[in-house]
């Protein structure tokens, strides 16, 4: 759907700052979120984990904990569908493992009780006889053809002569002439990279309750950022049919992408299709390190060549990274990204995925994009370094731009790659004075964004409000956007309008909330539903002035007529119109049904000043500053959210978050003592710079705008601290004892 | 799980003497809540103490202060008096946890709790402060250093719990400072932490230093050598060499996830020099 051609649009209510919807709900501990949701005669459910990082399951015996009072089911992966499909098995498996544990924290078993203390000791009670298995956790080393092996028979087709089975995916990416372009380079560096696995630590842990009947009927209420692929999942997991499951979203206290796969709804069926009752399963901190979605860990080569005067000549890297015990191609996002955002002659990437004993992999944020850019940032600076050029001109000199052959094989259309970089350039924070052992790091970052399968009803009430139906939780402020576009097109206040979040049997399949794809996606799909709904009443007034249908125009929120042979009636407003819907023809409604396309790429260049103690190897923050195109800011207080948030996570990322495991795989730190988010004390302000390049797709140029802004802040900061330190970091995170000892050799 | 508010000390020490499963003191909780929450401990029995005559005061005795075992951090970080007199045991205690916790959390919870790496422990031993301990057998004086045994214990006898804390008093020109390393500014544990307490002369020469050293050893360590390369100085950089020294020598720490030998043992050192350094201008040195 192509951008409005119009020359200057003045929006109304896109682009202001209304107030929030979910705001007052969410202060006065109204708002329900998955734990808040409960049933009459509901049971507690909790699994059983593996302590072991790889183990064969050789038995499981339940028969104590099913004798223990109050115990109402047990249930084990046999209990569990097997689905053909590999995604869809893997997920099951995941959820309840069958033959092999493979990692610390997998589902083993699960119980449902009459109360959380009963199903505490009924767990106690259940018997798994392992043999404990060879494990491994570094993609490295599970590369080597030696490695154990997480599951047999998963290996890439074609895995080369020297690589281990747990080789699953590989890709390549690029063009043009790789040695003709090193040959050019007045300089070349090479370095390699190694990045921890992070977790997206959204606030509220995975919470469900589930019923499920012995007629095949289900219902589940989850937190989840998409409720048709809960259904689909659970669907597959239990055997049963879609139409016969009814998924409900709840409030969502953060996802960041940790939320587009299942852990727990299809365990809470399956024990509440055994025990006749509902169940409630409510994830603790714990668990949810260590058997949710953290991100991939990666090990990257990058080399890039460079003329004396900035141009780059040739870049080139391989990616290796582990989405966990399961196949993955989160590589091939990452390989498709590391080069975006430059216009180049040779570039190629090439990435390979290897299973390893840790969680399976969920996306967050851009997945793949931050590690692999990271790395590339990180030489274009070294070698902005070494031959004493300004890294901003260097990369507007290399800049992709409207036509460029991006380095993943699409050529860009309108992108806002340049202006962004010469908006940092022309911004205070890029010429402050900086002091002692400190330095600053810049970094550009990309993401692609999607569009995806989108349903949206829009209905006019009688009383001339507004209902839209949508299918998409709200995780970075979507209703608020969903209203204003609504209301935008209507031409009503937005006040008049209010979006809520269908369940899976009173509105078409949606996508997940991914993708940075629902201000885009279902913002389209809304101006398309509203304007459906603006036709059909523009032609009833056109039947009550007796006028041909296309003598009636809309404006302001009112039919007018319009051209020659209107003649002159009083204009009618939408809530005139919408009173006596009854006697013109029934209900008023527009709906749209659509797999978007032209999400259009986002790019935005972080700019981030720090402070390193020479002695501890401690870094302070000291400024931030944010500059991301977002084609047309519907909600600016949103838009800058998500720039902050995901500076925010990009700190913590690159200096402290890592999963640590230990020489038996066990994975030590598991909680958020240990695995160190920022805390507010650690952050500046974080500045934001919004720049609108309107995006041809979308009626009003909107870009997706959640996830790019988690992309540059590693290699922002890693910049900023190697120049504050005056040593090169290539591994992440960089906690004060790796920086120490980088300084002091 | 038993919930007993024992009427006084003596029952309270009767009933944790006699008690055959696990049992728990309740003071500020911050830590027994969390064990109860990670399921690391169900106790059979939990006494709460808070109630009992004297727990949550601070009392002015014999030029120093005796200071209750439920005394919470917060309550500590508004007492003018004590801050200007220890100030460094108070900079310690009041690094532990959030300011939720802090509302709760105690000297005497974090010295029992037998965590080499406990905010308020290195400043207690410095300031040579001593814990009264309660017992069935009766009540006995023991100094703060000889409580923790090795991470997770302590010198306590089955039914023995401390009922306060005694920081003596010192002279005018005397202060302490504690400083930790912490990977984030707050919420933290200490990777490695340093407290120096000095006591100065009118010249601003050290005529009594006392230097202790946090999670770099299975107890904090009181490190008379460091303490004593201080004496006669006024921290000139020869002085401060032969602190470093002389705490990098006394480390005996761990690697694992919160930081390595090698981290621990460089940062102590230089968590002591800056310790000193301000223990020194609160103490009216002129650096």
């Amino acid at each position: 759907m192509a951008f409005d051609a119009q020359a200057e649009r003045n929006f109304k209510v896109v682009g202001t700052r209304v107030l929030r919807p979910d705001g007052i709900d969410k202060v006065t501990g109204k708002a329900a979120y998955g734990a808040d949701i409960s049933a009459p005669g509901m049971l507690h459910g909790r699994i059983l984990r593996s302590p072991h990082a790889h183990a064969r399951i050789v038995s499981i015996d339940v028969s104590e904990a099913e004798k223990l009072p109050g115990v109402k089911a047990v249930v084990t992966g046999a209990d569990l569908a097997q689905p053909e499909d590999d995604a869809f098995s893997d997920v099951a498996i995941n959820c309840l493992a069958r033959d092999k544990a493979l990692y610390d924290g997998h589902a083993v078993a699960a119980v449902a009780a009459t109360s959380k203390s009963i199903a505490k000791q009924a767990i106690r009670l259940i018997k798994v006889d392992y043999e404990v298995l060879p494990h491994v956790t570094d993609v490295d080393e599970a590369m080597k053809p030696d490695a154990p092996v997480v599951q047999e028979g998963r290996a890439l087709e074609t895995v080369p002569a020297g690589m281990s089975q747990n080789v699953t995916t590989h890709c390549q990416f690029g063009h043009g002439d790789l040695e003709a372009g090193f040959a050019k380079a007045d300089k070349i560096i090479e370095r390699s990279f190694k990045t921890a696995a992070t977790h997206q630590g959204y606030i509220e842990p995975q919470a469900c309750m589930a019923s499920l009947g012995n007629d095949g009927r289900g219902e589940v209420w989850c937190c989840t950022q998409g409720q048709y692929m809960v259904r689909a999942n659970c669907a597959a997991a239990l055997g049963v049919e879609e139409s016969q499951l009814r998924i409900t979203a709840s409030e969502i206290g953060g996802g960041f992408g940790g939320k587009t796969s299942t852990f727990i709804e299809p365990v809470a069926l399956a024990l509440s299709r055994k025990a006749g009752k509902p169940v409630k399963i409510v994830m603790t901190r714990d668990e949810v390190l260590k058997a949710t979605g953290p991100t991939i860990s990666s090990s990257m080569d990058i080399k890039i060549g460079m003329t004396k005067d900035g141009r780059i000549t040739a870049g080139q890297g391989v990616l290796r990274y582990s989405g966990g015990a399961y196949p993955n191609a989160t590589v091939e996002m990452g390989a498709q990204a590391a080069f975006a955002a430059y216009n180049l002659e040779a570039v190629e990437t090439i990435g390979w995925n290897a299973m390893t004993n840790r969680p399976k992999e969920i996306p967050y944020r851009a997945p793949g994009a931050p590690t692999a850019i990271y790395a590339v940032e990180s030489v274009v600076d070294e070698l902005c370094q070494e031959l004493g050029l300004d890294p901003l001109d260097v990369r507007l000199m290399n800049a992709a731009d409207k036509g460029t052959l991006s380095s993943y094989g699409p050529t860009f259309n309108e992108i806002g790659l340049v202006a962004t970089l010469e908006a940092a350039k022309a911004h205070p924070h890029y010429t402050a004075p900086l002091g002692p052992n400190q330095g600053r790091g810049l970094s550009c970052g990309f993401w692609f964004n999607f569009g995806g399968n989108t349903c949206v009803s829009l209905n006019i009430n009688d009383d001339g409000t507004v209902g839209v139906v949508e299918g998409n939780p709200d995780i970075g402020g979507s209703r608020a956007s969903i209203s204003m576009m609504a209301a935008e097109e209507m031409g009503v206040p937005y006040e008049k309008v209010r979006t809520v979040i269908a369940d899976t049997s009173s509105l078409g399949f949606n996508d997940i909330t991914d993708g940075s794809r629902v201000t885009f996606a279902v913002g389209l799909a809304t101006i398309q539903a509203a304007r459906a709904a603006i036709k059909e009443m523009c032609r009833r007034v056109a039947k009550i002035w007796d006028i041909d249908e296309d003598a009636v125009i809309w404006e302001d929120g009112c039919a007018k007529p319009a051209g020659p042979n209107a003649g002159t009636h009083p204009p009618m407003t939408l809530a005139e119109i919408a009173a006596i819907a009854g006697k013109t023809g029934g209900p008023i409604a527009g709906h749209h049904e659509v797999n978007a396309d032209g999400a259009g790429v986002s790019f935005g260049v972080h700019l981030c000043d720090t402070e390193v103690d020479p002695e501890t190897g401690a870094v302070k923050i000291l400024r931030y500053t944010v500059f991301q195109d977002a084609g047309k800011a519907v909600h600016p207080d949103y838009v800058e959210g998500q720039m902050q948030g995901g500076a925010v996570q990009g700190i913590g990322w690159a200096l402290n978050e890592e999963y640590i495991y230990g020489e038996d795989g066990r994975l030590q730190n598991a909680g958020f003592l240990d695995y160190r988010v920022p805390v507010a004390s650690d952050l500046p302000e974080i500045e934001t710079v919004i720049l609108e390049i309107p995006n041809p797709g979308h009626p009003y140029g909107v870009r997706g705008v959640g996830e790019t802004p988690i992309v540059p802040p590693l290699a922002a900061i890693a910049n900023a601290v190697s120049r504050a330190a005056g040593v090169r970091m290539t591994e992440l995170p960089m906690s004060p004892p790796r920086l120490l000892k980088a300084i002091t050799g | 799980m038993r919930y007993v508010k024992p009427e006084s000390f003596e029952a309270a020490a009767t009933l944790l003497r006699d008690e055959d499963g696990i049992s728990r003191i309740l003071a500020g909780g911050t830590d027994v809540l969390v064990q109860l929450k990670a399921e690391m401990v169900e106790p059979d029995l939990m006494v709460d103490l808070k109630h009992l005559p004297g727990m949550r005061e601070i009392v002015a005795e014999d030029g120093g202060f005796r200071i209750g075992a439920a005394v919470s951090g917060a309550e500590l970080g508004e007492h003018a008096a004590l801050k200007a007199l220890w100030p460094g045991v108070v900079e310690g205690v009041e690094l532990i946890g959030s300011s939720q916790v802090q509302s709760r959390a105690t000297m005497a919870g974090n010295l029992c709790t037998g965590s080499p790496a406990g905010d308020s422990v290195p400043a207690m031993v410095t300031a040579g402060a001593v814990a009264r301990v309660q017992g069935p057998d009766g009540v006995r004086d023991v100094p703060v250093i000889d409580i923790p045994t090795g991470p997770g214990k302590n010198s306590l006898s089955k039914g023995e719990f401390i009922t306060s804390i005694y920081l003596p008093a010192r002279p005018a020109r005397a202060a302490d400072a504690y400083l930790r390393f912490i990977p984030r500014t707050e919420m933290d544990i200490a990777v490695s932490s340093a407290a120096v307490s000095l006591e100065l002369d009118a010249d601003g020469v050290v005529t009594s230093a006392q230097v202790a050293l946090g999670a770099v050893a299975p107890t904090v360590l009181l490190v008379k050598d460091a303490g004593e390369a201080l004496v006669g100085s006024k921290l000139d950089e020869t002085a401060i060499a032969a602190l470093v020294s002389a705490v990098e020598a006394a480390c005996n720490p761990i690697t694992d996830k919160r930081g390595t030998i090698e981290f621990r043992t460089k940062t102590a050192g230089v968590l002591a020099k800056r310790a000193a350094h301000i223990a020194y201008t609160r103490a009216g040195g002129q650096a």
